[in-house]
């Protein structure tokens, strides 16, 4: 009996770069590239399902075992805190978390810094380390425009090219962290089916 | 097993399996209270692996804690003899958060604690009881084994300490090699050392697969010796027949202030977070005034509650309906048969039932067609 091997894949991009790396070490499931809203794919031959994830998802269903293994940036483990193995760094989706506020600003020390964000727990130990007291304004998106609205005095986000900033009248201030992907693994599947996990893992190595 | 008409649930099953094992190899049942003072956890806090504790004020207006933890209880309850070792087992609720979890939940926690002079016979006993408790579940389970004296040597031949100790022993513990890599530069950690500590923490496998390789790692005799021990401890297992499933990996690091020597985990195929947890912890007898070693370890049952899969496919043998104008004493009678030939009954007026019964049927029939 084949036991598969569950694989977490984030929707988008990032996604389909990763499934092109297991395509090319022999893991491809050739029905997944068709255009349709099935969510869950099988190749029998190689033992290897796959589905996609909401990004900030993918660890989750590894942490909890629905997926054995997946790929998820350094950002979403950093802000949930996955117990799970990160085997590998990728080197793609690379990007960093920072700081950002609009152009020219200068931070005042001097009172409470208000800090518009998706990730509430990077920006908290960042601050913490830096012994400043701030007020987290827990966004879902467009994180960009709470300063341009003095809704925050700075905003904690990925940064990859700068464009979006740049467009909307916001620098970098202070890089927090840089990001890439990961290949992860829950703790228990890299146990019991280490043989199949190991080979993937040494196989993408390989390419990188 | 279930001689009795009781819905045994496979953790309840598991709970008097376990209790039989260890009470056969001369562990006394540990009884205690649900409650504890707050200020016990307080002086303790690291030990614990969460770190909220559900507080009550008892009639007095004493801050009370509900256990969220049964070894620290254990401990100092204990006499330390040296002249004969406790050895107990327990069955206990504990009160905490778990890992990623928002609220609190009541654990059901059985264990397992040995406490005087602990010989290499007496580790691999206690093991030898880890195994057997996993085996009780499934046949499918893993016990990982690692040292914590080899782990702690070569942070400290890398002279980490504090916040670099701490970064890196959750970089060994993630397998995360290319961030050890990153935090050895960052530390001015030397190259071979830098590749001993990937090394190790890298190495997964049966014990007598990896065991050759983790010691090439090694730096230093501290090293030697806890790989010698691991190796002894081992030869004890064999011995007992519980080697097979047991494998090396020194990603697992408890905490190091407590933890001292051989510690383990393990795991049950279908459950992805260990179920078992435990290893030598002198060092936390030390700190709480009590003389000796000690080893032991914990079965966390509320994990296995997921991994029932079978699904009952009767609620009841015989569902007997009965009528307005049925005779009570009649009713009673056809109970009463169903039930002399061994069944369960559920007996009722509606026709309409929720329950899956083997076989219906009505007061009218009468017992004659109780198959």
């Amino acid at each position: 009996m084949v036991e598969f091997i569950n694989i977490a894949l984030p929707k988008g991009r990032l996604g389909e770069k990763a499934y092109a790396l297991f395509e090319q070490i022999g893991y491809g499931c050739p029905s997944i590239l068709e255009n349709n809203r099935k969510l869950i794919f099988e190749n029998e031959d190689c033992g290897v399902r796959y589905f996609w994830a909401k990004p900030s998802d993918v660890s989750i269903y590894v942490e909890r075992g629905a997926a054995d293994i997946g790929i998820v940036g350094k950002d979403i483990l950093l802000e949930y805190g996955s117990d799970v193995y990160e085997l590998l760094d990728l080197g793609m989706g690379k990007c960093c978390m920072a700081v950002a506020g609009p152009k020219g600003m200068r931070i005042d020390s001097g009172r409470t810094l208000r800090v518009a964000t998706k990730f509430p727990n990077i920006a908290r130990e960042y601050y913490s380390k830096l012994s400043r007291e701030i007020d987290i304004i827990k966004l879902n998106g467009s994180i960009e425009i709470a300063p341009l609205l003095n809704l925050s005095d700075v905003i904690v986000d990925i940064v990859e090219t700068g464009t979006t900033l740049l467009e909307n009248n916001l620098e970098k201030l202070e890089e927090i962290v840089s990001i890439s992907a990961r290949l992860i693994s829950n703790k228990v599947s890299y146990k019991f089916k280490n043989r199949q996990i190991e080979d993937i893992v040494e196989k993408v190595k390989g390419l990188l | 097993m279930n001689m009795l008409n009781v819905s045994v649930n496979k953790d309840e099953e598991t709970i008097l399996r376990l209790c039989d094992l260890y009470e056969r190899r001369g562990y006394m049942k540990y009884k205690m209270s649900k409650f504890e003072e707050y200020d016990f956890y307080m002086e303790n806090k690291s030990f614990l692996q969460s770190k909220n504790i559900l507080t009550f004020s008892d009639p007095s207006g004493k801050l009370m804690a509900l256990k969220p933890d049964i070894t620290l209880s254990i401990i100092k309850n204990i006499k330390d003899s040296e002249k004969e070792p406790e050895k107990v087992y327990y069955k206990e609720n504990v009160y905490r958060v778990v890992k990623g979890g928002q609220e609190f939940r009541e654990i059901m926690q059985m264990g397992l604690e040995c406490i005087g002079d602990i010989d290499l016979y007496t580790m691999g006993e206690v093991i030898c009881l880890a195994v057997r408790s996993l085996q009780t579940v499934s046949e499918q389970f893993i016990l990982d084994v690692s040292h914590v004296g080899v782990t702690a040597a070569l942070l400290d031949a890398a002279g980490l300490q504090d916040v670099a100790r701490k970064k890196m022993t959750s970089s060994i513990g993630a397998k995360n090699s290319d961030e050890i890599r990153i935090l050895c530069r960052q530390y001015e950690v030397d190259k071979a050392l830098t590749e001993s500590i990937v090394g190790l923490s890298g190495i997964y496998g049966s014990f007598k697969s990896a065991i050759e390789k983790a010691e090439s790692y090694c730096v230093n005799d501290t090293m030697r010796e806890a790989m010698r021990e691991l190796k002894e401890v081992y030869r004890v297992l064999e011995s007992m027949d519980c080697a097979e499933n047991v494998n090396l990996d020194f990603s697992i690091v408890n905490d190091m202030d407590y933890y001292s020597g051989v510690i383990f985990q393990g795991f049950i195929k279908g459950i992805p977070v260990e179920v078992l947890y435990g290893g030598r912890y002198d060092n936390l007898l030390h700190r709480m005034d009590k003389k000796g070693q000690a080893i032991g370890f914990a079965v966390y049952l509320g994990q296995l509650e997921q991994y029932e899969t079978e699904e009952k496919e009767f609620d009841v043998d015989v569902l007997i309906r009965y009528d307005e104008d049925d005779d009570p004493v009649k009713i009673a009678e056809t109970a009463d048969a169903a039930l002399k030939l061994g069944r369960s009954v559920r007996v009722q007026k509606s026709s309409e039932s929720s329950l899956r019964a083997k076989q219906y049927i009505s007061v009218k029939d009468g017992s004659e067609n109780l198959g």
